[in-house]
């Protein structure tokens, strides 16, 4: 159940979060060189903007590309359809993406 | 010829169940050849389609041993296991009876993804030259081979899953008209290739090619529709 819309949507989020993984990775093994701690995460990621646009827009294209990739299993797998599956795919992007933004705003501005 | 042994065919005939029948096993006979031989004498009310036996028509085709198949070119040599094999109707199609399946949604989705000549000249134009060396009509070439036998649509995985996707074929055919000079319905094409059931479902499991009997590639073609109607996303806005 996938129109050329949610396709591209979801093709685009992938491009996005290819490079986000690589960063992301790519600063865990960095920041774990001298020990891991709460303080150290926290003081690397409090009132930074640029952190804060990091991972929410992470979080924005998790929220898409899951909800569109999850759409496609509950159509093809668990027969949903019509309104029970647009009310599932809306239900799965807004669920992560609140856990996401929630997680986000935690270790930035909260 | 005389026969040399007996096979053991299992035929299923949808609600009825299946039945078991012992047939002769020549040395050459095919699919079709066994099917007919049980019609002929052992059963005259099964029922199943063919007709031309030569692997043109495209209306034999049936699940052997678990797989799609045509029929009528596929000897029976090679898919008896203990000399045994059991033949069914084509799966994602609904059965009419025995071994004939409705082939009516394949039609149809045919048409639904634009798989009809969109002419934009009269009988009183000239011929348009075609060069058939040009890379768009080497990639047409490549699938105007089908002969509509949906051994492909019974192979896929996505229409299973899925009632509304079209399906390998008739995107197949939306691709090659798609790289056609003489027809000109390309947004109308690409229009009927990106909706609910459109190209964009396919999950390139590849069943479709490793089970044409033609030897196409319509999980290629697919992936062509998925790049011209991405390049279109962002030249046309959809």
């Amino acid at each position: 159940m996938l129109t050329l819309r949610l396709y591209m949507l979801q093709r685009i989020t992938a491009l996005l979060m290819a490079p986000f993984v690589l960063v992301h990775l790519g600063v865990m093994i960095y920041a774990v060189q001298d020990g891991l701690s709460a303080a150290e995460i926290l003081g690397r990621t409090q009132g930074s903007a640029l952190w804060f646009l990091f991972y929410g827009s992470f979080v924005v294209a998790v929220a898409i590309h899951g909800a569109i990739g999850l759409r496609v299993i509950a159509h093809e797998w668990g027969g949903l359809s019509g309104v029970a599956l647009a009310l599932f795919t809306w239900a799965t992007g807004a669920g992560l993406f609140a856990l996401g933004a929630r997680a986000v705003w935690a270790v930035t501005f909260a | 010829m005389t026969p040399t042994d007996t096979l053991t065919v299992t035929i299923e005939r949808g609600p009825a169940g299946a039945e078991t029948f012992a047939v002769p096993a020549y040395e050459n006979q095919t699919v079709l050849d066994v099917v007919s031989w049980i019609q002929q004498n052992a059963d005259p009310t099964l029922s199943y389609r063919f007709a031309c036996r030569v692997g043109m028509c495209g209306s034999c085709a049936m699940t052997v041993g678990g797989v799609p198949r045509w029929t009528c070119r596929t000897h029976i040599s090679k898919v008896v296991k203990d000399g045994a094999v059991t033949i069914g109707p084509l799966k994602n199609l609904p059965v009419i009876k025995d071994l004939a399946v409705d082939m009516d949604p394949f039609f149809d989705k045919w048409i639904a993804a634009e798989g009809v000549h969109h002419s934009g000249q009269t009988r009183h134009d000239p011929i348009a030259p075609i060069d058939a060396a040009t890379p768009a009509r080497v990639a047409a070439d490549a699938g105007i081979e089908c002969i509509n036998c949906a051994v492909c649509y019974a192979a896929c995985d996505t229409v299973t899953g899925n009632d509304a996707y079209l399906g390998p074929a008739a995107l197949q055919r939306a691709w090659t008209l798609l790289q056609d000079d003489k027809d000109t319905g390309r947004d109308d094409i690409l229009d009927a290739v990106s909706g609910a059931g459109g190209c964009h479902n396919c999950h390139a499991i590849g069943s479709c090619t490793a089970y044409c009997p033609n030897d196409l590639d319509p999980m290629s073609a697919i992936a062509g529709l998925k790049r011209e109607t991405a390049k279109s996303f962002f030249s046309r806005g959809r």
